[in-house]
């Protein structure tokens, strides 16, 4: 019985090891960054140290726009106060942090999660990700229009 | 006794071997040693092409990925969804809704895929509802259902969704013959007499792929079963298979089955629509409905239309010709070039292959044997490029490769055969399991097939997979095509009974895959655009919650002021513009279904209680590490109560001071 069943693993193995011979891995892979062309969903790309400069008077166009998006996108995780909703309150938050690190936390945020200890340590203590809300570098400058606001800047 | 059973097996045994002589040598029964491999779709890699299924019974189309045959996606079509709200939301309501009221349910069965010159262009999908006859659109950049139309004068929608070259029309064609116009209510034995069959053209339009009911053409009460277009050189005809010439309308099974053959009905649509543009049509008072969804307003509408143009071709002789099929043809299968078009009668021994030109020349030599209802029959020999003998038992239908190759199936002996269209020859045959209906190469309807694959969609699952009970899952079988034998790649099971598919290269829909709903552009009525607009409202006992919903919370998610006898309207907003972050919506005894809300979207449940209390509501989708505490509370209280209409998120109660 123990013979027989050896042969026929023997017949098995040998059946598979000729079947084998020849194999070759031709399947196609889709470009993963294919995918995210012509999309709505906009991931910005990374926001360099000087690129956003500061004038006062402050735009009060920007002022508005900015008021829009906040009321549209991040009112729901951010209080105008320096109190924690889901994310950090913006009381103080330009005075805080660079404006480049705001930027980038609104528009590259992955990037952000992934290497900035600072972003890091807001994950740690809110537990939710900051999303990204879909929003343009332009926009984010106006953000910050409306958090220089926000911060008492005339 | 004994004896007798040793009779019967000897007697089942050179039964079985009589069987087996008819198959090829060297059967596959076991699969090739590199099939994982060709079959292996790595962790975190995509396959190579979309395979869009029927879902058949289910009434849904399904995706999945090939090689690898990973199920991606159910979409909702004709049957109600409760997973994603798909007829129960008050927003896709509309869409289920036909000239008798409400229908839950209905039976997909075949796929087409636009195509622009013949080639596939990635924009929709079309499905077929074969019970209450409908036509669906999906729309490939959302994979959601964008628009289906119902079909008047029609009882049994299976000869569709078939399309021309470049889309200008989906047809559909009845396979329930029913008495039509204002004599409905007749005898069932005057079937001869009474029933009509029609097929349907629905022009699409090129830009928005509305669908409209262009015209009809009233035929006698044959069962139009399959169609397929002609394409290049043939492209401005239809040919569609019939059964049931005999116009039986009782058991079917023998009655439908008396003559040697049947017809393949030739349709010069070109020609027809020379006539409608010419005014020629009858306009009949019909009643059907028209169901769109607004993607700005993630809303659909159904609308009653209440007139159809009618083309009789006994009036217009060169429209419609019959070229006679043995036997109860099935599959009625265009080749890339268009000038072959094969039939498949599921009770004949060869499978016919007919030739356009030649078809051509008959027609304009008159070269008929007669005439079937009126309408002229072009004789069989005229028209036939040839036969291909013995190809096995049960042919059903025949997809092809870009080499000159046809691929059929059959029911009967379940197997695969291929074979060569320019002598008719077979190649190659491989055993299914078991009993295959439809078959799938990528691209195979058309005049560039992508090929690679074959794809069986079996009707009889038996033991292949682990068993589950009296009911099973359906089975799918890959195939490769790419070298002389055809080989056994995978088994996957599917959703409801596939009947047709297609299948597309992967990067032609994956670049265009929406991922998201701009917020910016939700035009929903009851859009809450940012949680500082969420409110809610009274209108008589209609009570309307603007509701937002973002990691972690709704706003409102304390709501009070609701009373016995109201309906509750919760309009939801996902405020989230991250892809892949739905939020859900429940609450406690709701007689529908959940809200699958994605991100940017706005969707409505409405709930009407049925008892005072306080009910809790939640996210059903974790969304978030803090998902857990997604949740809220309405009150509901008595229809004479005075509690005001109140909501808040985030007022924390102050507790009163103790009592000194």
């Amino acid at each position: 019985m123990k013979n027989k069943i050896f042969l026929i693993s023997f017949l098995c193995a040998l059946f598979f090891w000729q079947c084998d011979k020849g194999v070759k891995k031709d399947y196609k892979a889709v470009e993963v960054e294919e995918l995210t062309k012509n999309q709505p969903e906009v991931h910005g790309t990374e926001i360099k140290e000087g690129e956003i400069t500061f004038a006062t008077p402050l735009n009060s166009e920007w002022v508005t726009q900015g008021q829009n998006i906040y009321d549209l996108k991040c009112m729901a995780c951010h209080k105008l106060t320096d109190e924690k909703l889901v994310g950090p309150g913006w009381k103080g938050v330009t005075k805080v942090r660079k404006p480049t690190w705001i930027m980038n936390m609104i528009i590259n945020v992955d990037m952000m999660l992934e290497s900035d200890p600072e972003a890091q340590k807001l994950l740690e203590q809110c537990l939710v990700r900051m999303p990204n809300q879909n929003v343009s570098k332009e926009e984010a400058r106006s953000i910050i229009e409306f958090m220089r606001k926000n911060d008492g800047e005339q | 006794m004994c004896k007798k059973l040793i009779f019967y097996s000897i007697s089942i045994i050179a039964i079985l071997s009589l069987f087996s002589a008819c198959k090829p040598k060297g059967v596959q029964s076991a699969v090739s040693g590199d099939s994982a491999v060709k079959a292996y779709v790595p962790p975190g890699k995509y396959d190579e092409f979309y395979n869009i299924v029927s879902g058949g019974f289910s009434g849904q189309m399904s995706i999945y990925g090939l090689p690898s045959g990973r199920l991606f996606r159910v979409i909702p079509v004709f049957s109600v969804d409760p997973e994603k709200g798909y007829g129960y939301s008050e927003e896709s309501k509309p869409m289920l809704n036909t000239s008798h009221g409400f229908v839950p349910w209905d039976d997909l069965h075949h796929i087409a895929l636009s195509t622009t010159d013949g080639i596939h262009d990635g924009k929709w999908a079309f499905g077929n509802a074969n019970n209450t006859p409908r036509i669906a659109r999906i729309d490939l950049k959302t994979f959601r259902t964008a628009e289906i139309l119902e079909i008047p004068n029609s009882g049994g929608n299976h000869s569709s969704p078939f399309i021309t070259e470049n889309t200008e029309y989906v047809v559909a064609g009845t396979r329930f013959s029913v008495p039509m116009g204002d004599k409905t209510d007749v005898a069932i034995n005057t079937y001869k007499e009474n029933f009509k069959g029609t097929v349907s053209f629905i022009s699409v339009n090129k830009e928005s792929g509305e669908m409209n009911l262009a015209f009809q053409i009233l035929l006698p009460g044959v069962d139009f079963d399959l169609a397929r277009a002609g394409k290049g050189k043939s492209h401005g005809w239809f040919f569609f298979s019939c059964y049931n010439s005999e116009r039986a309308n009782t058991l079917l099974e023998v009655n439908a089955s008396q003559k040697d053959k049947d017809f393949i009905m030739a349709v010069n649509w070109k020609k027809a629509e020379e006539y409608i543009k010419a005014g020629k049509g009858m306009k009949k008072n019909v009643r059907y409905t028209h169901n769109k969804m607004d993607e700005s307003k993630h809303s659909a509408t159904s609308k009653i239309e209440t007139e159809a143009i009618v083309l009789d071709p006994k009036e217009f002789p060169d429209i419609v010709y019959w070229i006679p099929c043995p036997k109860s043809p099935h599959g009625c299968d265009t080749d890339p070039s268009g000038e072959y078009i094969v039939g498949s009668g599921k009770l004949a021994a060869v499978i016919p292959v007919f030739s356009f030109t030649k078809m051509q020349e008959a027609i304009s030599s008159k070269n008929y044997e007669g005439d079937y209802e009126g309408l002229p029959v072009l004789k069989y020999d005229a028209v036939l490029h040839g036969e291909v003998k013995k190809p096995g038992l049960g042919p059903l239908h025949t997809e092809f490769d870009a080499n000159g190759y046809a691929y059929t199936s059959f029911f009967v002996s379940s197997e695969i055969v291929k074979w060569r269209i320019s002598d008719l020859q077979v190649v190659d045959r491989v055993p299914t399991y078991y009993s295959v209906g439809h078959l799938c190469v990528p691209g195979g309807p058309t005049k560039k097939p992508w090929g690679k694959y074959v794809i069986a969609y079996n009707k009889i699952t038996k033991d292949r997979y682990l068993p589950t009970g009296p009911e099973l899952t359906q089975s799918a079988q890959l195939f490769s095509i790419e070298g002389d034998k055809m080989k056994l790649l995978l088994d996957f099971p599917t959703i409801g009974e596939p009947h047709y598919a297609e299948a597309i290269p992967a990067e032609l829909l994956s670049k265009n895959s929406t991922k998201i709903y701009k917020l910016e552009e939700n035009k929903h009525p009851y859009v809450t655009a940012g949680e500082k607009n969420s409110k809610v409202e009274r209108k008589g006992n209609e009570v309307h919650v603007y509701m937002t919903s973002i990691r972690s919370h709704f706003t409102p998610d304390n709501i009070e002021g609701v009373k016995l006898g109201d309906v509750v309207y919760f309009h939801v907003t996902n405020l989230e513009q991250d892809w892949d972050v739905p939020h859900g919506f429940a609450v406690k005894g709701a007689n529908n279904a959940e809200l699958l809300i994605m991100p940017g979207e706005t969707q409505t449940l409405a709930w009407k209680p049925e008892r005072i209390g306080v009910f809790p509501m939640y996210c059903t989708d974790f969304c978030s590490a803090l998902h857990q505490e997604m949740q809220g509370y309405v009150r509901v209280s008595p229809a004479n109560s005075n509690v005001p209409l109140s909501f808040s998120t985030g007022n924390v109660a102050k507790p009163t001071a103790p009592v000194q």
